[in-house]
């Protein structure tokens, strides 16, 4: 990994929202954000920092307010080619069979028919999804859907890969395990990946770099470079190393995440942390 | 067939045959109701006899057209007050206590406008049954979820492409649910319509049957509307079943 070079760049970025009811509300920013090609970054901040806003805007989803959003060099205007994005939300279309979803992308962008098979074979194996090939979303679980959201990006083969707490809605176990396969995903494709997470150990464990939002208007007050070497799973949270960077990420946030929720006392009575 | 199936298969068949019996007995005198059996064979000669093939045809073209028209006028209309945020706080009350109003009061101003024919049945029809259409498109929309519309954008969708590979199908269940309902409506609003404002088809012919005591053609065709009509939703409603399970999400 070349660590130097910058695959996708925000700087001075700020995202400003007209209220219904009159009135602007300063989302996120200025925001400077440098990915290196190939890393895995993470962004954790408290509920409603703006971190989601600052996905949207890399990938080209929504116009920054001010500032500069740069994929490859270029200016991002519109969703760019080589960016893949799985959401939260399940994004899986349910009037389509597990390979058929897998396949939008490619048939979309008329791939030849037999590269089209290949591709979505290689990702329904890599994702565990071979024996659900010709089940429909609404028969699988929570996991087993986002999962074949995560193949359909996966398909596209995406320079940036963009997700958007993409494990939100799993259980614990459920999480740890994609984790696992995110990571997998990741080695084997060597793009650069932004995850979005309210989940500290989940950023702390797969992640080569962590960045800290504040509250909102959300900018980055920490970045905790990990170190963990590039082959690397989910047992890394039994290394002693994996608790201090939690703990680093939790002490940062703890304060950001109390003035989210309104608790500047509380806050303040535990300034010693900060 | 399911238990619940088996179940309601024999609490009708159990109906009828109480039916049989009461009207068998005299405690059901026949110039009343005659007995479910008579009715069943009473049915079986109008078909084969052919005497109101005209008829039968006629109610089902015009239960067809009146659909059609208010699926797609429907479906139309549905799409424009979805695109119109004010229009439609403006006239979603109106549209949510439509069924209030009884329709077939207006038959008179169909008459004067089109004439005793098809068309004044047709327009009670449509009439009848198009809100429910407009109501399951608006559903329909409102209903995709805005990820896929996101979705969308990251597949670099334009808007008619995306109208036609996300939208459409996202709100699939929602509109078969108001093309079955409009069916079923259109359904109601001929066979009625036919009592009042026809010279032919299966409403006015059970009309003339009862004005003419002939209870057993009357009650032979009243078999074949409910045969046909519980047939009909029965299919759709296997179709809606189908289309609701597999995009529940």
């Amino acid at each position: 990994m070349t660590s130097a070079e910058i695959h996708a760049q925000l700087t001075g970025v700020t995202r400003v929202f007209d209220l219904p009811a009159g009135g602007k509300l300063h989302a996120m920013g200025p925001v400077d954000l440098a990915l290196r090609r190939g890393e895995f970054f993470s962004v954790v901040g408290p509920s409603g920092c703006g971190k989601s806003t600052l996905l949207d805007v890399l990938a080209g989803l929504a116009q920054p307010t001010s500032g500069d959003v740069a994929f490859e060099g270029k200016p991002v205007a519109g969703v760019p080619d080589g960016i893949g994005i799985v959401f939260q939300e399940d994004a899986s279309l349910p009037w389509l069979s597990v390979r058929d979803n897998v396949a939008f992308g490619l048939r979309r962008a008329s791939t030849d028919k037999a590269e089209t098979a290949r591709r979505v074979d290689y990702a329904l194996n890599f994702m565990g999804l071979r024996d659900f090939a010709d089940a429909y979303p609404a028969q699988l679980s929570g996991g087993m859907r986002q999962r074949v959201c995560i193949a359909r990006t996966l398909v596209l083969q995406p320079r940036l890969i963009l997700l958007d707490e993409p494990f939100g809605a799993l259980d614990a176990q459920t999480r740890l395990l994609m984790g696992d396969e995110l990571l997998r995903l990741w080695r084997e494709t060597h793009a650069t990946v932004l995850l979005i997470t309210h989940a500290l150990d989940e950023a702390a464990m797969l992640s080569d770099r962590v960045g800290v939002m504040s509250a909102r208007p959300g900018v980055f007050i920490d970045v905790v470079e990990t170190d963990w070497p590039r082959e690397r799973d989910s047992r890394v949270v039994s290394d002693a190393r994996f608790g201090a960077i939690t703990a680093r990420l939790w002490e940062k946030l703890r304060v950001e995440s109390l003035k989210s929720i309104g608790g500047k006392s509380v806050a303040a009575d535990g300034g010693t942390l900060s | 067939m399911t238990r619940e199936g088996r179940i309601r298969l024999f609490v009708v068949a159990g109906l009828v045959g109480i039916f049989e019996v009461l009207c068998r007995s005299g405690v059901i005198a026949h110039t009343v109701v005659i007995p479910p059996s008579e009715m069943a064979r009473s049915l079986w000669q109008i078909l084969i006899s052919g005497a109101h093939n005209a008829d039968i045809v006629s109610t089902f073209l015009n239960v067809l057209i009146s659909s059609a028209l208010a699926i797609s006028l429907g479906f139309a209309a549905g799409l424009a007050i979805h695109a119109l945020p004010r229009l439609r706080a403006a006239i979603e009350p109106l549209l949510a206590s439509y069924y209030a109003v009884p329709t077939f009061m207006f038959y008179p101003i169909f008459i004067v406008v089109f004439g005793v024919n098809a068309r004044a049945i047709i327009a009670i029809a449509v009439l009848l049954s198009i809100v429910a259409m407009i109501a399951s498109t608006l559903t329909g929309l409102d209903r995709i979820p805005a990820v896929l519309r996101k979705t969308a954008r990251v597949f670099r969708m334009s808007v008619p492409v995306r109208a036609l590979l996300i939208d459409l199908p996202a709100a699939a269940p929602h509109l078969f649910t108001g093309a079955k309902l409009a069916f079923a409506y259109a359904l109601i609003g001929v066979i009625a319509s036919e009592f009042i404002l026809s010279g032919q088809g299966i409403g006015y012919s059970i009309a003339y049957a009862y004005n003419n005591f002939d209870n057993r053609e009357m009650y032979g065709l009243m078999l074949l509307v409910i045969i046909v009509a519980v047939t009909a939703n029965a299919g759709l409603d296997a179709v809606d079943r189908r289309l609701q399970a597999r995009l529940r999400r």
